[in-house]
């Protein structure tokens, strides 16, 4: 029974049904899992034992029953970015340390609909802002892989709880790289599925139109699964897509044999580490002999990528964190002078440092004088990145790269030089910038830390990574292995 | 004349009669208590989306093609940055590129009856925002936020108006669109339609603009009128000692009668408006606009026309009548009734506009209603009554809230039109007035005004005066 974390989903859900074990008892043995090992990891900002524990005896009944949900019991967590009802909901902000969420976003509702049992809320980059999760107000994440190394970010709470077995699984948020990223620097599988997907609603917003949600599993079976749960049309959200969400888990098992697939030269000629072209080279060869066909691409504007980026998601976290002013909710200053003072305290203690480089950086791009310079110059390169991909897509149905230009870093590397910290998403950020669906998968490791590999498709062809990983999973074992934290 | 010369502009905020709010699904209504109504996408939660009103749309499009406005399609909500703590968000959704109406035309009639063309340069739609109430907590703020969210259709003129008499005509006839087309209720008290005016002056002459002040939030049509008229003449005083108008936001102080600077610091803003990116582009199609045009009631403009044509009204008859939708309503509904337009525009302009101003009540609060009015005029028509014993019968039913006949009845107000009891009025009338008589047969024939007015007052008043003079005729030439 020890061993319960390490069953997939759909062994999970097996053993649930068969009444090999309880959903209670799975949840419990998480539960315990936490609080022995999340005090080295720290992923955790919120564990919700006894909501939990209620959840999975709940699921137990509708199993005796015989009215079981598609998760149903199945223990998962949340970034700590989506609205709980009842539940602190900080963003990793001080901003929101006192938030108690007033209602539920789409994403938690829709997990509750299909009986998953929330062990938790997970730490992150603070507002999602951040490559590493050091930039928290609930402290520095570790990588379980080597615990003095980041997970990444900003969902590295949600990676590194499911690399170390705390979940089966955790919803993250991407707006530019911010699933794919610690899924490469955890040894996970991490999708970010086509912006409109999932509902964005009570996903608390960093850049609107970037940011998208999705999920980090072990698997690209188990991301079927959660996938398939979190996706879908929501009235409530004008930016969803009122499209039909396929059966990912089927979708799946369809052979790959005779796809496609693009490489960009210009990601290529980056100087990338050895052991990451090696890495990618050897992953390519197992494609090859699964029938898939390797081509050069080129995606010329994709250069100004981390430019645009840069530009765009500012500007709009810079409106989206407007509403943080101490007035309504969240942090507030001790006694303010004056409603000026008020705002400037409030929000000079509230957020930290990366957070509020991005708003003055945001502010600036949007100021009389600089915004057709800036903003404008910005959306228009956007669109420039997005007929790269359209007009590469005609001839390849996927795009592969290295998730992430090296392995995991050390914490405290890369917190003095933003712009370092900034290239850690230069492979991930052009599919937010054109909607794209993208998936991390582990295909490496370099002195015992993961290595990761993005395959992007065209918009809502999430089946077609899933696939493509899926089967890489069947032939490869990177995704089997578990970091040492016990 | 005035070597200045005037130039104003309007900005004019109209509040949508939508029941629930222009981005979510809380009530609009006006005065219930602080925050009830004001939801977690009111209140600008962490997390919380827009999502549009497709009732908006309809109501700014019924405007757009009132006016003859281009409808932008695909219009596009922006983003309107500001902090201040009865904006929830930080930020304003409003409109910048692509306004949903853009480029109109609307024509004034100004009090010596001559038409001026008014143009308007766009017309977009945006939230509202909450209040802060100052004086209810001592040294503090409170906040209402369930004004936010409340739909704004704004609507921006061209600087083409000279005075402020103009103003005040430009904003009755925006008042009188609105309410035809129902899109709001127009009340100005409520703040469902305020007004910012942009003020400057010139030369006479120079084809250069001054520099133009906004005076803020005017929320009635004297103030508008007032606010206008103190700005020229701060505006003067400055200009003629030589200085320079600052450019500013300015407030209009009705107990004082003045305008006076905003602090300043803020209202200076950069807005750094950008593309809302939770809203995507609205496209209106062609069937769409058509849907929206097919549903357009007879404006105020084609109601005068046809009043005149149809009724026979003069222009300026046919002008009161058609500005307020429920007036026109009203008179069509008396015509019903009474067959004679031009008798009950009279009755309409004048006993009824004067029992209502009397009391300061509206058309549709009236004591006396369209049916009751239009029986007691086809009293006067069928000669039932005259027009003198109508305006006692008009009085009261105003007090009494009974039906003309009742009260004819009840009184025994009935006119007398058999010839014989007529007849033995006179002979009374005659015999008590010998020496008047005797005057009128030796040639002054003026005292037979004198013997009418005699015999109208012997029957008080219920004789038929037509038939009394007629019959006085007959019996004097004897």
């Amino acid at each position: 029974m020890t061993e319960l974390h390490k069953l997939s989903i759909k062994e999970k859900l097996k053993g649930l049904k068969d009444s090999t074990f309880s959903s209670k008892e799975l949840t419990e043995s998480y539960l315990k899992r936490i609080k022995k090992l999340d005090s080295k990891i720290n992923s955790f900002i919120t564990v919700l034992e006894e909501r939990a524990v209620k959840s999975a005896k709940e699921a137990d009944q509708r199993y005796a029953s015989g009215s079981a949900l598609p998760l149903d019991g199945i223990p998962i967590a949340h970034k700590d970015i989506f609205c709980t009802e009842g539940v602190l909901t900080s963003c990793g902000s001080r901003m929101l340390s006192n938030f108690i969420s007033p209602y539920s976003s789409t994403v938690v509702k829709n997990f509750e609909g299909s009986g998953s049992v929330v062990l938790g809320k997970t730490n992150m980059d603070e507002f999602a802002m951040g490559s590493s999760n050091e930039t928290s107000y609930f402290g520095e994440v570790k990588n379980p892989w080597k615990k003095d190394y980041v997970p990444g970010g900003s969902s590295g709470g949600s990676a590194a709880c499911v690399s170390a077995g705390l979940a089966s699984g955790a919803t993250g948020t991407d707006t530019g790289g911010s699933i794919r990223q610690p899924a490469a620097l955890c040894g996970l599988t991490g999708i970010k599925p086509t912006y409109g997907r999932v509902s964005r609603y009570g996903m608390i917003a960093f850049a609107s139109s970037l940011d998208q949600g999705g999920v980090l599993t072990k698997t690209a079976e188990d991301a079927a699964y959660m996938l398939k749960t979190m996706s879908g049309h929501d009235p409530k959200d004008s930016t969803s897509l009122n499209v039909e969400v396929p059966d990912f888990v089927k979708e799946i098992n369809k052979e790959i044999k005779g796809l496609r697939v693009g490489l960009p030269k210009q990601f290529f000629s980056m100087n990338l580490p050895e052991y990451v072209e090696r890495s990618i080279n050897e992953s390519l060869k197992v494609f090859e002999k699964l029938g898939v066909k390797i081509i050069d691409v080129d995606l010329p504007h994709i250069d100004l990528s981390l430019p645009i980026y840069y530009v765009i998601a500012p500007a709009e976290c810079s409106a989206n964190l407007s509403r943080y002013d101490g007035v309504k909710f969240g942090y507030r200053c001790e006694d303010p002078k004056n409603l000026e003072d008020l705002y400037m305290r409030t929000r000079e203690e509230g957020f930290g440092t990366e957070v509020k480089r991005r708003i003055l950086i945001g502010t600036y791009a949007l100021s009389a004088g600089y915004y057709d310079a800036y903003y404008l110059k910005a959306q228009k390169c956007r669109r420039l990145v997005a007929n790269d991909f359209k007009e590469t897509f005609k001839s390849v149905d996927l795009i592969l790269s290295p998730t992430a230009p090296d392995t995991s870093f050390a914490l405290g590397a890369k917190t003095s030089d933003p712009v370092e910290m900034y290239k850690q998403d230069i492979f991930t950020i052009p599919a937010n910038l054109a909607g794209l669906p993208g998936i991390s998968v582990p295909c490496g490791q370099h002195q015992g830390l993961p290595l990761g590999l993005q395959l992007v498709s065209d918009n809502l062809e999430e089946s077609k990574i899933l696939r493509m990983a899926h089967h890489f999973q069947l032939n490869t074992d990177w995704h089997k292995s578990w970091p040492e934290l016990d | 004349m005035s070597e200045w010369e005037t130039v104003i502009g309007l900005e004019v905020h109209v509040q949508l009669a939508t029941k629930s709010k222009i981005f979510s699904g809380a009530s609009t209504l006006f005065g219930s208590s602080p925050n009830t109504q004001a939801c977690n996408i009111d209140l600008g939660m962490p997390g919380v989306l827009p999502v549009l009103n497709e009732k908006v749309l309809k109501m700014a499009i019924k405007f757009g093609l009132s006016i003859n406005a281009n409808i932008n399609s695909p219009t596009q909500f922006a983003r309107k940055n500001y902090f201040y703590p009865d904006l929830p968000k930080g930020y304003q959704i409003s409109q910048l590129d692509n306004p949903i109406v853009e480029g109109g035309v609307l024509e004034i009639t100004l009090k010596d009856g001559s038409k001026k063309k008014i143009r308007i340069t766009r017309a977009h739609l945006e939230e509202d925002a909450g209040k802060s109430l100052h004086d209810d907590f001592e040294g503090l703020s409170g906040i209402d936020l369930n004004r936010a969210g409340t739909p704004l259709l704004e609507i921006v003129s061209e600087p083409d108006l000279s005075t402020p008499e103009e103003a005040v005509a430009y904003l009755k006839k925006i008042h009188s669109i609105i309410r035809y087309l129902e899109i709001s209720d127009g009340n100005m008290a409520e703040g469902s339609m305020r007004c910012d005016a942009n003020v400057s002056l010139r030369k006479r002459g120079s084809k250069e603009l001054g520099t133009r002040t906004e005076t803020k939030n005017v929320n009635s049509f004297k103030f508008v009128e007032k606010a206008i008229q103190h700005e020229i003449r701060r505006q003067i005083k400055i200009l003629e000692s030589g200085e320079r108008v600052t450019q500013e936001t300015r407030l209009y102080d009705s107990q004082l009668d003045e305008t006076r600077p905003m602090r300043s610091k803020e209202y200076a803003n950069d807005y750094r408006y950008f593309p809302e990116p939770d809203l995507l582009p609205v496209v209106l199609s062609e069937d769409f606009i058509k849907s929206v045009k097919d549903l357009m009631p007879e404006l105020s403009e084609e109601k005068e026309k046809r009043f005149v044509k149809e009724y026979k009204l003069s222009d300026y008859d046919a002008n009161v009548l058609s500005v307020d939708p429920n007036l026109s309503n009203f008179f069509e509904e008396v015509v019903v009734r009474s067959r004679n337009p031009k008798l009950a525009a009279n009755w309409i302009m004048g006993e009824l506009s004067a029992f209502l101003n009397k009391e300061n009540l509206s058309i549709l609060e009236t004591k006396v209603d369209s049916i009751n009015l239009g029986n007691l005029l086809s009293r006067i028509e069928d000669s039932t009554i005259s027009g003198k014993i109508a305006k006692e019968i008009f009085e009261e039913m105003w007090n009494s809230k009974k039906s003309p006949d009742e009260i004819i009845e009840e009184k025994g107000l009935k006119q007398v039109t058999d010839s014989s009891e007529i007849e033995k009025v006179i002979n009374q009338v005659l015999e008590q007035n010998q020496s008047q008589l005797e005057q009128y047969k030796s040639g002054k024939v003026k005292l037979f005004g004198f013997f009418v007015g005699q015999v109208m007052k012997a029957s008080k008043g219920k004789a038929n005066p037509e038939q009394v003079n007629k019959l006085l005729e007959e019996r004097l030439k004897e």
